[in-house]
């Protein structure tokens, strides 16, 4: 088989210690496209068996970042380690690393088994065992019967499994992921996932995903890098990204915002306390740390931790339904609420009951059901 | 539906246009081709009687068949070195970019600026000038000359559209530089060297100015050859050769399209 990791630690990649030796390192990694900064000082460690995600929007150096680890590009400064060696000038076809690209890049006058043997022959496997090997990843994806069609022959989904399986047949010390699944369509893409993250978890291979869509990085990933403009903005878990933003970009960019107007109460060491309107609530001092008392600051609140509750009780906001917008497992509500935010707040409430209690027109007060809100300087300060 | 006079008046221009723009293309090939089945020793037309005898004549001529069998020499020589270095010269103004880069390309495009007849006498010149004799590898250089930017050209517009994820791919799985130009590289290249290689043996075979400079009575070709009968015989044997040349071409271009894919060979479905 290809595994080559005990399950016990491969279920658990983020539980592990920090002392143990990265499989990827990048040591104040830069790099430059003449005048414009592609990275800057990118700092990062990736555990053995993790599923590191690079999230960002398109130009944010996500897949500069990539093309460093994989060794088509040369940082500028800086230093890239794999399982502990310095790569930082090792030439790309010595890293061992395996890729997968978002066209797949199959060698298009190759057989699929050719294809798949290719990293083996380079490597002077004797000839049974590639015939072995190759079987086996094939299996691996679920493309047995496959092995003698061209790529040409096959779907998308298919030429991705083929993608893969030639990358994993290497055992490569890292497997990356550009953008897999952008030209799949909606459904495959999901089964796609789902099952890339089974071989990965079976294999326990190192991964660095690309991705701009954070719905796939929340769903796949141990650990998040949020980057953009060239920056990694935050690197955490996907639930601390959602709960716990870093700043402005992370919680936009991550899931969806509203922005409400607040001020700061008071700071009590690592959390401060915030008012907006009659509510206050605790949020991580971290990104207010250059505000004082007095002070305006946004609060950022997600619609599923908004609830309705009857206008004019105390600790709640005061708003009007603008629209409603039945999603099926729940209901969107747009609410105004000229006082508390500058633009229409979006309300996510579970269920259907919001159909009938919430029409549009309805007064309601507006209340926050969660500890997880966090604030950051006003934009015109930030 | 009913057509105004207008609309068909138009269309049976168009139809008329056609017609005599095809006339037009096809009249020399027609006049040649039946000439040469005229009996008498003249170019008639139409002939006034009928015989194969030029046909005989056009294979029994000794120069003929030494020309053809020269061209066919100079001409194999000449695409095949012209696709090794023209390819190598297009890889290197693809991939790299160095000093002289576009002075390079402009001089390596340059014969199809420069005439052929003075490609022709600067290398009559230069040679007269060396003492190198006019042999085979005069003619040969010549027309290397000649073909090299067409096979450029081709080679250049394949590397174009030859998707570079492929050679990262192949470099991610461990293959050297060396390896990926041998496994990946040139595999994917093929066509595009085979319609350049192609497209120079026509020229190459038809080339007729540059070599009547650069080759001898012992090395001229198929084009010299015929232009040296013209000038001492006025009988229909160069339209007997005409046709032999048209039906042999013909031939060759469908066992061509055939085994290979005309369209692939000359690049023209290549997106």
């Amino acid at each position: 088989m290809l595994m080559r990791t005990d399950p016990m630690t491969a279920h658990t990649p983020a539980a592990a210690s920090d002392k143990i030796r990265p499989a990827v390192q990048l040591d104040g990694v830069t790099k430059r496209f003449g005048d414009s900064m592609a990275l800057h000082e990118a700092w990062l460690k990736i555990r053995p068996s993790e599923f590191m995600t690079l999230l960002g929007p398109s130009g944010c150096g996500k897949t500069t970042l990539l093309n460093l680890v994989a060794g088509f590009l040369e940082a500028d400064n800086g230093e890239i380690f794999i399982d502990g060696d310095l790569v930082t000038e090792t030439p790309a076809h010595m890293r061992e690393i395996g890729i997968v690209f978002q066209n797949y890049a199959l060698f298009p006058h190759m057989s699929v088994a050719k294809n798949v043997a290719y990293g083996l022959k380079t490597r002077g496997v004797e000839k049974r065992e590639i015939a072995r090997r190759v079987d086996e990843a094939l299996a691996l994806v679920k493309l047995s019967g496959f092995a003698d069609r061209k790529p040409k022959q096959l779907s998308g989904g298919q030429q991705q499994r083929v993608a893969l399986a030639r990358a994993l047949v290497i055992k490569p010390k890292v497997l990356l992921l550009d953008e897999p699944f952008s030209a799949l369509d909606k459904n495959l893409r999901g089964s796609m996932q789902v099952e890339l993250k089974q071989i990965q978890r079976e294999l326990g291979v190192t991964t660095i995903f690309v991705t701009h869509d954070q719905g796939e990085a929340l769903s796949m990933s141990d650990r998040i890098a949020v980057m953009s403009a060239g920056r990694i903005r935050q690197i955490a878990a996907p639930d601390d990204i959602y709960r716990r933003p870093a700043d402005r970009f992370v919680a936009s960019f991550v899931g969806d915002a509203n922005i409400l107007n607040g001020r700061l109460v008071e700071k009590r060491g690592d959390v401060a306390v915030v008012s907006v309107g009659d509510i206050s609530a605790e949020v991580p001092a971290a990104p207010i740390a250059a505000l004082s008392a007095g002070d305006a600051l946004d609060v950022f609140v997600r619609p599923e931790h908004l609830a309705v509750t009857s206008r004019g009780v105390s600790g709640s906001l005061p708003g009007t339904v603008t629209t409603q917008v039945f999603q099926g497992g729940h209901v969107d509500l747009y609410i105004d609420a000229p006082g508390s935010a500058r633009e229409r707040i979006l309300l996510r409430s579970p269920g259907i009951a919001a159909l009938s209690s919430c029409p549009v027109g309805a007064e309601i007060g507006l209340t926050i059901g969660s500890d997880d809100i966090v604030a950051f300087p006003p934009r015109e300060a930030a | 539906m009913k057509r105004s006079p207008a609309t068909l008046a138009l269309r049976w221009s168009g139809r008329v246009l056609v017609a005599a723009i095809l006339l037009f293309v096809l009249l020399p090939g027609v006049v040649v081709a039946i000439s040469a089945f005229n009996d008498r020793a003249i170019l008639q037309f139409p002939p006034q009687s009928w015989s194969l005898r030029w046909f005989y004549r056009a294979f029994s001529y000794a120069d003929f068949a030494k020309g053809f069998w020269n061209g066919l020499t100079v001409t194999v020589w000449a695409s095949s070195i012209a696709v090794v270095v023209g390819s190598a010269f297009a890889f290197a103004i693809h991939r790299y970019k160095f000093a002289l880069r576009d002075f390079l390309e402009g001089i390596l495009l340059s014969p199809l600026i420069i005439p052929h007849y003075t490609v022709g006498l600067g290398i009559l010149i230069l040679a007269s000038q060396t003492g190198i004799g006019r042999g085979f590898p005069l003619v040969i250089f010549a027309h290397v000359v000649m073909v090299l930017p067409f096979v450029m050209r081709s080679t250049y517009i394949s590397l174009e559209n030859l998707d570079t994820r492929l050679e990262l791919a192949a470099s991610s799985l461990g293959a050297t530089p060396l390896r990926i130009l041998f496994t990946v590289t040139i595999p994917l290249l093929i066509p595009g060297l085979l319609s350049g290689w192609l497209f120079a043996a026509i020229l190459s075979f038809n080339e007729f100015t540059a070599t009547l400079f650069v080759s001898s009575q012992a090395t001229q070709t198929l084009p010299v050859a015929m232009y040296n009968y013209v000038r001492e015989f006025a009988d229909p044997t160069l339209a007997a050769l005409s046709v032999i040349y048209i039906v042999v071409t013909a031939t060759l271009l469908t066992i061509a399209n055939s085994f290979l894919g005309l369209g692939k060979i000359l690049n023209v479905d290549a997106h």
